[in-house]
Formats: C-alpha cells, sequence, structure tokens
C-alpha cells in the first residue's frame, strides 16, 4: 500500500461560504492531472449557516471517500473556529491555511454558546504549522468578498503536490467558462492568497 | 502515473446488449483499478452516476419526489434527452409512474430517500407479485449517519419483504455501473429491483467513465393480462408462488454471478463479507484479506460465503446499518461475526473498522500503531472539544421567521408540526413546535392531541404547521380527516412556493415542472375548501405582517373549529424572490432589548452585552445588535419587532453620516 501514496485536503468551513467550491476546484485540478480522486461532502441538515467540510482524497486510487482522523495533510479553514473544530484531523506534519474572519452562530448571539477567543492560537498549540491571514480583507481590497475563495486557494497552492500555476489555471478557466469578466480579478485574488504564504 | 499509457478498456456498443452477457463485462470494468484516459474520465457524484446509468440503459420514464440524500438523482436526468422525468408529489406516486411506464413497455426508474420507501412500500409489496415489463429500477437512498433525516432505517429490509433483489454499488463508478445492470436484472427474472445508495454513494464524487445509450423499448406496447395485471385475491394467490420461485431463481444467481466476486488475500486471519461503501473500508483497512463484496447482496449467495468462511481464521460480516446480511448467515449455520465487534448505529469507517478488527486480532490500536514517533501533543489538549455547535438555522429573511416569532410568543399551545424547513422552529430561539413525526403527519398528530386532551389540557389550543409540499405529499388527507371528524385545530399552511428543505425545487405551489415549465398552480385555498373547511376560516397572510399574523392566529385559536392560515411569501431560494435595500441598527437609538433576536434571523448579531439593574431590583440582560447588511435582504421582519424603531435602512445611516460630517 505504501506506494499509494494519497494526498488528503480537508476544506471546512460554513454554509455558504464557497468551501464545496473550492473543493470541487482542487477535485478537478487533481483529476486533470490523471489521479484517482474522490471528493466528499459533510453538510449538516439544509446547509444554511452549519457546518460544511468537503474531503479531497487523490492519488493512484483512492477507496474510502472519507480522510481518516489524522491523515489530513492540508486543512483549509474558511473560518478560524471551523479550522479549530478540524484541526484534529491533520497529521503531525500537516499544514493549516485559515482565513481569520470570524462568523459568529446564531446560537453565540443568542448567549448560549461563547466563541473562542484566539482559535488560531489554540491551534498553534497542538504544534501543528499554521497559517493564518485575513483573507476576506484581501478580498475586500479587491473589491468582491466572493473571492476570499480563490484567495485562500493562492494561499496553499503552495503546498500541494504539483505546481501552483495548474491550480491557478484551473481556476481561471473556470472563470474563462463561465464569468470572463471575472477572470483578472480572480489571477490577482489567487496570487495576492499565494503571497501571504511569505508573511505568516 | 505510468498506468494512463495503459489501453482503454472499452466495450463495443455491440456487446452492449441485455442479458448475462453484459452483466459479466460490466463486472470486468467494475474490478479494474485502472481507470480510463482522461478524456473518457468524468468527475460525478453517486447521484450524477445513477441518472447516467439510467439513461444509458434506454429508461424512458424517471420519476421521483425530492429527499436527501437522492434529491439530485432526477435532476441530473432531468437533463438528458429522450427520457420523460417528473416531480411527482410523492414518492408511492412516483412508483406507481414507474410500474406504470414499466407495463407499458418502456424502462421505468424512481428514486427516493430510505423513508420514501415506507410511502411506497404499500406499491411495492404488490408490484412484486405483478411483475414487470420494461426494467423496473427503484433507487433508495438510506441517510446512513442522519444527515438530513428523521430516522437511519436500513431500507435493505425493504428488499426482504417485497422479495426484490438488492444491488449496491460501493462508489460512484459502481452506482453507474449498477445501474445498468439493474434494468438487466429487473427483465432477467421479471422483478423489480432495488437499488440502495446511502449518503456516502450519493454525495460522494468520484471517476465514471460513461458509455453511449442503448435504446430499449417493447415494441407492441401495453398488453392487457388481467391475470397477472390485476391483483385481486384470485390473480393474487397465483402469483405468489411465482414471487418465491423467482426469489430462489436469484439466490442460485448470486451464488454464481461475477456481481458477488470474492478477491483473494494473503492475509487469511480475517475474511470480510461486505457490501455497499462499507466494501472500500475494509479494502483500504485491510488490503490483504480475502473479501467476498455483495454487488448483488438480496438473496446473498450463502454457499460462496460459506465456502470463504472454510478458508480463513475468522469471517467478519461489514454492513451498514442493520445486521441483516449477518442474521442469513448466521441462520446458514455459518459461524460469522459482525455487530458484535462493529458499531449498528452510524456510518461505519476505516477508523471504525480497524480498531475494531485489531481488538479481535488481540493487537493494540491501529491508531497508535501508525504514528509510533509522533509526541501527539493534541490528544492531551483536546482543541475543539468545547467549541460551540453550528446547527442549521433558517436562512436569512426565511418567511417562516415570522410565523415562529408569533408563535413563540403565544401562550398556551400544543404545537404539532411536520417535516421542512420549519421543523426548525423547534430549536433556538422560538422553541415553538413541540412534535415531527414524518410527512404530513401534523395532522392527525393535531387532532389526536385535540381528541385525545386530558382535563388539564382543556384550554390548550392546538396548533398544526405543515409547508406548502408536505401538505401536497400527505397532509391533505389528514386535513381531510380533520374536518370530517370535527376536529378543532388551527392549521398553519406554509406556502413558501418551493421545497425548501431539498434545495427549493418547483412543485405545483410554484407552478412550474422539474424543467421549469409553467403547468397548474394550486389553489390552496379552494383545496382547503374543498377539504372542508369553512370559507370564513381560511386566511391568507403575509408573514412579514407580523400584526395581521398576531391577529389572525389569537382570533382563529379562539374558535372551535378547523381553520387554515394560509401565509403567501416565498422562500428565499425561488429565482423570483425579490432583495430589497438593506437595513442596519442606529447603535445610539438600539436599548439592547433583545426583541429583534427573538426573530432568529442569522443577519442579526450581537455586539456587546451588559447586565443592568432594574428599578424593581430585578437584574435584565442586554444585549446591543448589528445587522450584516451584506445578507440582510430588507424583508422588513425585524424592524417591526424593534420599539425604538433603531433599524433603519441603510440609506438613512448614509444620509445621517452626510450630514453630522
Ligand atoms: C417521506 C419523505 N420524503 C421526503 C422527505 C424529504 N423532505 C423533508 S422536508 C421535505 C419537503 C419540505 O417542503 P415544504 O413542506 O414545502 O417545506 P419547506 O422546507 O419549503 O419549508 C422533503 C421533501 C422526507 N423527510 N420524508
Ligand atoms: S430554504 Fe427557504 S424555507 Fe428553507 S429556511 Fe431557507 S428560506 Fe426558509
Ligand atoms: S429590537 Fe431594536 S432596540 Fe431592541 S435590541 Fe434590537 S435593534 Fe436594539
Ligand atoms: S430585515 Fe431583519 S429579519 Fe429581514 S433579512 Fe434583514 S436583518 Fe433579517
Amino acid at each position: 500500500m505504501s506506494e499509494n501514496k494519497i494526498t488528503n485536503i480537508l476544506v471546512a468551513g460554513i454554509g455558504g461560504q464557497g468551501v464545496m467550491t473550492a473543493a470541487e476546484i482542487l477535485a478537478q485540478t487533481a483529476l486533470a492531472l490523471g489521479f484517482d480522486v474522490k471528493k466528499t461532502e459533510v453538510a449538516g441538515m439544509a446547509q444554511r449557516g452549519g457546518v460544511v467540510t468537503s474531503h479531497v482524497r487523490f492519488g493512484d486510487q483512492v477507496l474510502s471517500p472519507a480522510i481518516p482522523p489524522g491523515e489530513t495533510d492540508i486543512l483549509v479553514g474558511f473560518e478560524p473556529a471551523e479550522a479549530l473544530r478540524w484541526v484534529t484531523h491533520l497529521r503531525p506534519d500537516g499544514v493549516a491555511m485559515v482565513n481569520q474572519v470570524r462568523q459568529e452562530p446564531p446560537v453565540v448571539s443568542l448567549g448560549l454558546y461563547d466563541y473562542p477567543d484566539d482559535p488560531v492560537a489554540q491551534m498553534r498549540q497542538t504544534g501543528i504549522e499554521v497559517h493564518a491571514f485575513d483573507a476576506g480583507a484581501i478580498a475586500r481590497e479587491l473589491g468582491n468578498l466572493r473571492l476570499v475563495n480563490t484567495v485562500m486557494l493562492g494561499a496553499i497552492s503552495e503546498y500541494l503536490p504539483f505546481s501552483p500555476e495548474l491550480l491557478k489555471e484551473a481556476i481561471l478557466e473556470r472563470f474563462r467558462a463561465r464569468k470572463p469578466k471575472l477572470v483578472e480579478i480572480n489571477e490577482k485574488a489567487f496570487e495576492a492568497g499565494r503571497a501571504t504564504k511569505a508573511t505568516n | 502515473m505510468g498506468w494512463l499509457s495503459l489501453p482503454a478498456i472499452r466495450l463495443p456498443d455491440a456487446l452492449r446488449l441485455s442479458g448475462l452477457h453484459t452483466l459479466r463485462l460490466e463486472v470486468t470494468i467494475l474490478n479494474a483499478v485502472n481507470p480510463l484516459p482522461a478524456a473518457d474520465r468524468r468527475f460525478m457524484s453517486g447521484n450524477e452516476a445513477v441518472a447516467r446509468g439510467a439513461w444509458e440503459a434506454g429508461c424512458r420514464v424517471a420519476a421521483a419526489y425530492p429527499g436527501t440524500p437522492s434529491t439530485e438523482i432526477l435532476e441530473y436526468a432531468s437533463q438528458y434527452e429522450g427520457m420523460y422525468t417528473e416531480w411527482s408529489i410523492n414518492e408511492k406516486v412516483s412508483l406507481e409512474v414507474a410500474i406504470g411506464a414499466s407495463l407499458a413497455g418502456s424502462r421505468a426508474f424512481c428514486a427516493m430517500k430510505h423513508v420514501g420507501l415506507n410511502v411506497a412500500s404499500d406499491a411495492l409489496m404488490t408490484e412484486t407479485l405483478i411483475g414487470i415489463r420494461g426494467g423496473l429500477v427503484i433507487a433508495v437512498a438510506d441517510d446512513v449517519g442522519l444527515s438530513s433525516s428523521q430516522n437511519e432505517q436500513d431500507s435493505r429490509f425493504w428488499g426482504r419483504f417485497a422479495h426484490v433483489p438488492i444491488l449496491e454499488p460501493s462508489d460512484a463508478r459502481e452506482a453507474y455501473q449498477l445501474t445498468r445492470t439493474a434494468f438487466d436484472l429487473s427483465e432477467q427474472f421479471n422483478t423489480p429491483v432495488i437499488l440502495r445508495l446511502t449518503t456516502r454513494i450519493c454525495h460522494v464524487k468520484g471517476v465514471v467513465s460513461p458509455g453511449e445509450r442503448q435504446e430499449f423499448i417493447h415494441p407492441e406496447g401495453f398488453q392487457k393480462n388481467p391475470a397477472t395485471q390485476v391483483m385481486t385475491p384470485t390473480n393474487a394467490r397465483h402469483r405468489i408462488p411465482l414471487m418465491y420461485q423467482r426469489e430462489e431463481r436469484i439466490r442460485q444467481y448470486s451464488e454464481e454471478c461475477e456481481l458477488n466476486p470474492i478477491q483473494e488475500g494473503s492475509d487469511r486471519r480475517i475474511g470480510f463479507v461486505t457490501s455497499g461503501p462499507a466494501f472500500m473500508h475494509v479494502k483500504e483497512s485491510f488490503p490483504d484479506a480475502p473479501v467476498i463484496k455483495l454487488g448483488l447482496s438480496y438473496p446473498p449467495p450463502l454457499e460462496k460465503i460459506r465456502a470463504l468462511a472454510g478458508t480463513v481464521a475468522q469471517l467478519v460480516v461489514v454492513e451498514e446499518v442493520e445486521p441483516l446480511l449477518e442474521t442469513e448467515i448466521k441462520a446458514a449455520g455459518i459461524p460469522v461475526l459482525g455487530k458484535e465487534i462493529l458499531p449498528r448505529i452510524g456510518e461505519l469507517s476505516p477508523s471504525v473498522l480497524r480498531p475494531a478488527i485489531d481488538r479481535l486480532l488481540g493487537e493494540a490500536p491501529a491508531a497508535a500503531e501508525a504514528e509510533p514517533a509522533s509526541p501527539a501533543p493534541e490528544i492531551k489538549l483536546e482543541p475543539g472539544v468545547n467549541l460551540f455547535p453550528r446547527p442549521p438555522t433558517m436562512c436569512v429573511a426565511c418567511p417562516h421567521l415570522g410565523i415562529y416569532y408569533c408563535l413563540s410568543k403565544i401562550k398556551n399551545t400544543s404545537i404539532s408540526g411536520d417535516i421542512g424547513c420549519y421543523t426548525l422552529g423547534a430549536g433556538q430561539p422560538w422553541n415553538a413546535l413541540d412534535t415531527c413525526v414524518c410527512m404530513g403527519a401534523s395532522m392527525g398528530v393535531a387532532l389526536g392531541l385535540d381528541k385525545g386532551r386530558v382535563e388539564a389540557d382543556a384550554n390548550k389550543r392546538v396548533i398544526a404547521v405543515i409547508g406548502d409540499s408536505t401538505f401536497m405529499h400527505m397532509g391533505m388527507q389528514g386535513l381531510l380527516n380533520i374536518t370530517y371528524n370535527k376536529g378543532n385545530v388551527t392549521i398553519l399552511l406554509l406556502d413558501n412556493r418551493a421545497v425548501g428543505m431539498t434545495g427549493g425545487q418547483d412543485n405545483p405551489a410554484s407552478g412550474r415542472n422539474l424543467h421549469g415549465e409553467e403547468t397548474f398552480h394550486i389553489d390552496f385555498r379552494k383545496v382547503c375548501e374543498a377539504l372542508g373547511v369553512k370559507p370564513e376560516r381560511i386566511h391568507e397572510v403575509n408573514p412579514y405582517e407580523l400584526p395581521n399574523l398576531f391577529k389572525a392566529l389569537r382570533e382563529e385559536v379562539k374558535i372551535d373549529e378547523p381553520s387554515v392560515i394560509i401565509t403567501n411569501q416565498p422562500c428565499v431560494l425561488v429565482d423570483f424572490y425579490g432583495v430589497q435595500p438593506p437595513f442596519t441598527v442606529d447603535e445610539e437609538k438600539c436599548t439592547g432589548c433583545r426583541n429583534c433576536l427573538d426573530v432568529g434571523c442569522p443577519a442579526i448579531f450581537v455586539t456587546r452585552r451588559e447586565t443592568v439593574v432594574k428599578p424593581n431590583g430585578k437584574e435584565k440582560e442586554l444585549a446591543f445588535v448589528r445587522i450584516d447588511s451584506a445578507v440582510c435582504t430588507g424583508c422588513d421582519l425585524c424592524p417591526r419587532t424593534c420599539g425604538p424603531d433603531a433599524i433603519i435602512p441603510v440609506q438613512k445611516t448614509e444620509d445621517r453620516g452626510q450630514k453630522t460630517e
């Protein structure tokens, strides 16, 4: 089995943040490169405001679709508390890339639960390599909050077993086909995400 | 990636005929490890793969009622040419439509979630006596792990109950192949076939290599044959032995066919019997163990299993959810372990399987074994363990919010609920739904709460809450039962013009069909009238206009006869939903009274809390709020709950800002 190296990417966030799209792009890129790929989503009921995780696994042959706990190579956290929720799913030498923008659920607003003071600090205590940055601010600066998705993909692109250019090309190709006007801005978002790596 | 240069495994179209021949060839692909060249490899979910398989099999009629995790099957199916597809109003109807189409000489298909088959089971239990003309396939998707369902039933029971074969794919690729196989099998044995899926098949994407469509029809069309198609007692009596004989023939076939291969392995300490996604978990966890994989899991090939049992030290059945295979294998006198060591609830996975088997072998848990070098400090710290939950909420501006705001403020009620987004009304902040059983149950349960009331509840008002789709699925009969039996129930019919819960599908309340074409648009007022509700007891209200809603509710609960309050605003998921300019909170005016939080709109956030002591000495918790104007749709609901008028259109703050600057 050892020759069958599987790459495990866990994308976590909440409904409506683009978790599934990010995972889909990663999976499609791996597919185009000839890997066997499986992608499974765990979305809570009705997917509204609930936790959404997407597991992307690729390699020579992928059998079970869900990443076993403790075997995630890259955790892409779209929200800090959600990243914290899944941090134990990383392998000790795994990498977490976290968007610092907090989103409090209604149960916190209603005073039933507390939001952790510093989820990223808690993640770092595990000894895992954590990169955290404000992807929301980058997206806002570029003029469109929806770009968070592309920023996050840019940020993890250096950690993938294939070149960042391939991932970028896959994203831009998707926009060329659907919304050609957004190609340029997504390229900027990708590069901005990629550049943050150096600062953390 | 050297395997990319392998020759493509392709079937000449001429060989894609129905019957045994194809089954064997398809299984060859089933076990092939290496996928086809890039151009032929498509990334599909199990649901998409089933739709593709049905279409390629020449299926001409496909029907379904939406339900997680099966919903997308018909959404994908509707995109193919040459296949009539419909949203049926419930699962029983969808199966009946498929039965009719099969008898008409076409290959036919229906899809449903697990509980849908309970609804359709009345049709299934007699259809199994009739048999088929065009292949008839029933896809049923079990929500193992309850991601979005009211129970976790194992629908494989239905195959046993109805004496029909069950096919169980273990990933998207097999879902595609076995869907095609299912039609062949149906015709080969003159039986409906159950294609059993689970959430981990439906919603998992994998690599599929689709083929071409093969047309299939019985050109002579529908044939009158009362003896086999009119199930009177006399006719049915003759069909029963035939059904049992058929089951025996399929049992024999199950022993011989290549849908149930034995994969040999060098480690003979444990052999596995498995089906569905569990097969992947077994292969991933114990790649060297011998496995019998049941693609045709009912009737199980008991002799083949017995033979495997004789060559391994122990045999273990790995199945989701109930010990069905296990019980049958044990009954055949074959020593086997199953639910003694594996959970009977929830999903299986390598992380569940490995430790259980390691314990069985008397070895240390695999987890500790796999990472001996890592200090693993995270286990001590347990980060994220006490983290808040993030339960699903109703959408920002959902038309149900106003309803639950009102219901939470009306005292002395028993609220019988139903299944849909509005079931969330049972949760925070409303706590205004007291029962939820199954589709349409709000009606019958409400009548029961009324008729079964004891003295202590003499003044309780019984309210039923039901959505448009659920009302049309199973609620209408219950309403008729209320009026006929002179019940005292106030019914809230939440018509949001869509099947919200499953993603906003069209239905007779939207007046559009699966293809988005205009069609009959139900008039709920007329329906309720026809079902016996007095015209003056039927009210249509805008659920965002709280005063009207309160008034209608308060008045109707007082009246001792059935009344219906119908809401008339759409789900935010529909394409015609009209977004208005957003609101914001004027922080100078906000008194922290928390009223707007009772609406439960997820766009409203608390910014700061404060405890104040009131003149009477009591403490009061204040919560000052903010509205996320980027997501607020301007539905104008929460402003109506704010006494000091602190919730104002975004426009106004900007004006004010300019003035003060
Ligand atoms: C027998 C059965 N079929 C399907 C489902 C899946 N399901 C749950 S709620 C629902 C429909 C909800 O629509 P509606 O009543 O209009 O309420 P909404 O979600 O739009 O508020 C469906 C199809 C189910 N739970 N049970
Ligand atoms: S999907 Fe529609 S009905 Fe369901 S919570 Fe959202 S707005 Fe409400
Ligand atoms: S209802 Fe008005 S005053 Fe009360 S908390 Fe909400 S915004 Fe503030
Ligand atoms: S007006 Fe109030 S209730 Fe309506 S969407 Fe905006 S914040 Fe939510």
